[in-house]
């Protein structure tokens, strides 16, 4: 983060008009917020790629098979609109390693993109089997007032916040 | 086609507000787990608390129709758990990953490609995970109305309520 940068909008406001998005989203087309899905069905056309037919007799992929549907445009214009925002207010940093990681970790792009690769793996896997990531539990079921997403939401938490605890042990507080 | 472009102009407001939010970064993420940073909490449920009032309206008007992902809890708990020790390791979850790029966090790329790779791990044990774990307390598409017999406003009013006192709460502490 740059000295000057600007601080942004309040968290508040930010996600107040989150929701307005939401509720206009399911207005109009009648689809709730999600992420996770979208990456089953890209990893499914990279597959296909390498061996081609040997998606199609998967199981998993017949649910949730190589297409281009709402959420992977969904998914694409957050990078946009991400890129959009933080290219007008000054916020756009080439970063490699973030801070808070360089001060436990150290400066290594190396180590740092080992790590977040094998950090995604291990997510990715538990967004799956879980049925979905905060995307789809917070903004998609939690908003529906679904038990799941109360469940799941409250358990990425339990789970983020111990494991976040014991990697970082012993660190002072920034 | 309309669908397409609606999902793309819908994460391009998401992307943009996340953004605005300062809600994609690593440093937030995980200081949000390190309990020392609330920011992503208090965007998630102020998104949360607006998207349920209006669901509901657009529930009950009929004008959109539900889509409750189902409770099975066994699933449920060991892949959000799972899901927590990934999160602690990439400070990004799906969504913000593509914003975090967006915003020129180049870590986030090699994060993607460990989701990616995830993705399609899953789809080579689902067939034995669908024989097991997701068989392990498979209760449906339940609703907190439903489970505790109320009307949908009364949870509404609850939860919103519990959001405020969460949001004063972490304001108190400074957090």
């Amino acid at each position: 983060m740059g000295k000057n940068e600007s601080k942004g909008w309040s968290p508040y406001l930010a996600g107040a008009l989150t929701g307005v998005v939401i509720i206009v989203s399911a207005w109009s087309a009648g689809n709730y917020f999600g992420a996770s899905t979208c990456f089953v069905r890209v990893a499914g056309f990279i597959e296909e790629l390498f061996s081609p037919g040997r998606v199609a007799g998967m199981e998993y992929f017949r649910w949730f098979g190589p297409k281009v549907d709402w959420q992977v445009m969904f998914v694409s214009g957050i990078l946009i609109g991400s890129f959009l925002s933080s290219r007008t207010d000054g916020s756009f940093t080439i970063k490699a390693v973030p801070d808070m990681w360089a001060s436990r970790f150290g400066p290594s792009p190396l180590k740092r993109g080992a790590f977040a690769f094998i950090g995604g793996i291990i997510l990715m896997f538990g967004a799956r089997l879980a049925g979905g990531c905060p995307s789809g539990y917070g903004l998609g079921a939690m908003v529906q007032m679904a038990v799941s997403g109360l469940i799941v939401i409250g358990c990425f938490f339990t789970g983020g916040i111990i494991f976040a605890h014991i990697i970082y042990r012993g660190d002072a507080r920034r | 086609m309309n669908t397409l472009i609606n999902g793309l102009i819908t994460g391009v407001l998401f992307g943009f507000l996340m953004q605005k939010g300062r809600v994609v970064r690593y440093d937030r993420q995980i200081g949000a787990l390190r309990l020392m940073d609330m920011t992503i909490v208090k965007y998630f449920f102020s998104a949360i608390m607006t998207g349920m009032i209006g669901i509901a309206v657009l529930h009950n008007l009929g004008i959109a129709k539900p889509l409750i992902l189902p409770t099975n809890i066994g699933a449920n708990i060991i892949g959000g758990l799972t899901f927590g020790l990934g999160w602690s390791i990439i400070g990004y979850c799906p969504g913000t990953s593509l914003g975090a790029l967006g915003e020129g966090r180049t870590d986030a790329f090699w994060g993607i490609l460990g989701m990616l790779t995830g993705a399609a791990l899953f789809a080579e044990v689902y067939p034995a995970i669908s024989r097991t774990v997701l068989t392990w307390g498979r209760e449906g598409s339940i609703t907190l109305p439903h489970i505790l017999g109320l009307n949908d406003w009364i949870v509404i009013v609850l939860f919103v309520a519990m959001g405020l006192g969460l949001f004063v709460f972490l304001e108190k502490k400074g957090l």
